[in-house]
């Protein structure tokens, strides 16, 4: 059966009216905010790399941090830093929580943030070569009180692991000091969460010193962030599972990298204001 | 190899271009079509059979005219044109007429093509950006469209699994725009001031109407079972859609219900179903490239379709209705396909009603 012959119609020449790509990412958006956060990034958290040249220039890589800061303060110092001194983007993956909200949704989405389903991982990884961060932790990572800084929580269920190993790409861990004396968590309202639907509602003691505006102020902490050595799989990239005790092992592993890592900063860090 | 193709809802814009598709060809021997309207556009050959909404008398015409191939257009999308019950019967019921009709003893069908949307995925934030063919929807889908498309869907599976010697195709439509069509997205498109939500900006994707017609034509050409996405490459958020189309968005409450916009909609306003206006917040992007795998090649973007729906739209405002304007005359009709006077109307056998 034949298609008829038509005549080709004349199409239009592809104009877009935005630079928003296929994640929401707008790299004009995201330089405006690069050049509103860069005295944040240098002057008040004076972030410090160390093993920044372990990151590839190209190619895809799964960065794995801490996650700390009622408000995690690590995500954008992380993006920002890799940005800059990379000139490659970074895309975040969070919670598809952020999605349900409005402003703030469209504006983390606009800055590189992606809701974290493993589709998106591995097109974003696999297909495209980005570099893709992801806190492990989740929620329990910013949630946490001040009390138990630096213990990392559950790494999930291992699926960033596995993420990395099916679009067979590094995972890069990356430890994080400053984050959380940036915005302490000294309480925690879980049922008036609850009753609000946010994930978590903790009382911060930034919001003690400064009231109202302590929702938004962080202490100027002195951000210190270590890049540890790529991890490979030697896994075969593509399949739909992997051996669930070879994937717990190596999240296990990662773990242990960064809260080592974490632990080797602290005794070397003299003051949290100054590093 | 010559076919007689079976065409529901060709009084619709899909079932009308795509009978009027193969009528250009020759291996097409007798092309039926059915609906409960009469249809809009110009037909040479097509035999126009009135039914009811449910296809009661399906079976009967299926065994009449021994059709090797159903192109099953008739599935209403868009809510706001009818009732839920309406919608029920015409997609549930047709659908599970149609496939009974197609699978009793005898039956001569040998290739199916049912056209469903992206609706089926449903929209919610848990959602990937991109809805491979395999993908369930995140949570159960409840709007009245959603729910009766993916009973179609259970029936299409069921007849394709009791019937493994029928090539079924399944195709899964994004947001169709382009010069002809109309849906609850290009009437809102068209208003002075397109509304959005404020505080969201999804993206959207989208397919033109040449490429859904080229799309059905072509999974008929290749016998290519299965499901398949027909959408255009890239992903447009809203805003940008309006800035495209020259308009300002207008926002509504980022807690905006049906229910609230029940006034604007009495008011002939704007009338947004409920599965829109959760696609206003979240968007739906799905992979278009098992289509692509098989050898299809779209013509149009997501944006190169939205500019063509606008310069379509700036025509029509200038010139009026500039497509020509058809009205189905039976008599006529009659006279021209069936009386020995037209010259050309040589008695063929296989043209004959039996």
């Amino acid at each position: 059966m034949h298609v008829r012959a038509e005549p080709e119609p004349e199409i239009p020449e592809e104009l877009r009216q935005s630079d928003v790509d296929e994640w929401g990412r707008s790299e004009q958006m995201r330089s405006l905010a690069r050049r509103v956060y860069d005295p944040v990034y240098k002057h008040w958290f004076r972030a410090e790399w160390e093993g920044l040249d372990k990151i590839p220039t190209e190619g895809g890589a799964l960065l794995v941090a801490n996650h700390a800061g009622a408000i995690p303060s690590d995500a954008p110092v992380i993006m920002h830093g890799i940005e800059t001194e990379l000139g490659r983007p970074v895309y975040g993956l969070a919670d598809y929580f952020f999605r349900k909200a409005p402003v703030l949704g469209t504006m983390w989405s606009r800055l590189g943030g992606v809701a974290a389903h493993p589709d998106n991982a591995e097109r974003l990884l696999r297909e495209q070569q980005q570099l893709v961060l992801v806190f492990p932790e989740g929620t329990k990572g910013p949630s946490k009180r001040y009390s138990e800084r630096y213990h990392l929580r559950r790494f999930g269920r291992g699926g960033f692991v596995e993420i990395a190993m099916r679009a067979g790409v590094p995972v890069i861990p990356i430890a994080v000091v400053g984050a959380e004396e940036s915005m302490p968590v000294v309480a925690r309202l879980p049922n008036v969460a609850r009753a609000v639907g946010l994930p978590y509602l903790p009382i911060t003691a930034n919001m003690l010193a400064l009231g109202p505006l302590g929702v938004a102020g962080y202490f100027p902490a002195k951000f210190k962030l270590r890049v540890l050595d790529p991890v490979n799989f030697d896994t075969e990239p593509g399949r739909e599972r992997y051996s669930r005790s070879r994937v717990m092992d190596e999240s296990e592993n990662i773990r242990n990298l960064i809260q080592q890592a974490l632990f080797d900063m602290l005794k070397k860090r003299r003051s949290v204001w100054f590093g | 190899m010559s076919r007689r193709v079976l065409v529901t809802g060709l009084g619709t814009f899909w079932g009308g271009r795509v009978a009027q598709a193969l009528e250009a060809d020759p291996t097409v021997d007798v092309i039926v079509g059915l609906d409960t309207t009469e249809p809009t556009v110009e037909l040479e050959r097509t035999e126009y059979v009135r039914v009811d909404a449910n296809y009661s008398i399906l079976s009967r015409i299926v065994k009449a005219t021994a059709v090797d191939t159903i192109v099953h257009t008739f599935l209403v999308m868009d809510p706001t044109q009818i009732t839920a019950r309406a919608m029920h019967e015409i997609n549930v019921i047709g659908t599970m007429n149609l496939f009974a009709a197609a699978s009793a003893a005898g039956s001569t069908v040998r290739n199916v093509v049912v056209k469903s949307a992206t609706l089926v995925y449903g929209c919610t934030p848990q959602d990937p950006t991109w809805f491979r063919e395999d993908a369930v929807p995140s949570e159960p889908l409840h709007s009245p469209v959603e729910r009766s498309l993916d009973q179609v869907e259970a029936y299409v599976r069921d007849f394709a699994e009791d019937n493994p010697h029928v090539n079924v195709s399944l195709l899964r439509f994004a947001n169709v725009i382009g010069q002809e069509i109309v849906t609850p997205l290009t009437r809102a498109l068209q208003l002075p001031m397109v509304p959005s939500i404020l505080g969201f900006d999804p993206r959207f994707q989208f397919v033109h109407e040449d490429d859904v017609i080229r799309s059905i034509l072509y999974v008929l050409g290749h016998n290519l079972p299965g499901i398949y996405n027909v959408a255009g490459d890239g992903l447009l958020p809203w805003s940008e859609v309006a800035r495209i189309c020259g308009k300002r968005t207008f926002p509504l409450p980022p807690f905006v219900s049906p229910l609230m916009l029940l006034p604007a909609r009495l008011a002939g306003l704007v009338d947004l179903p409920e599965e829109y206006l959760t696609l206003l917040r979240y968007g739906r992007g799905v992979d278009n490239r098992r289509l692509q795998r098989a050898g299809f090649d779209y013509r149009y973007t997501s944006a190169q379709a939205v500019r063509a729906f606008v310069e379509a739209s700036r025509l029509r405002q200038t010139v009026g209705d500039h497509l020509p304007s058809y009205r189905y005359e039976r008599d006529v009709e009659q006279f021209f396909r069936h009386s020995p006077a037209v010259i050309g109307n040589t008695p063929n056998p296989a043209e004959e009603p039996r």
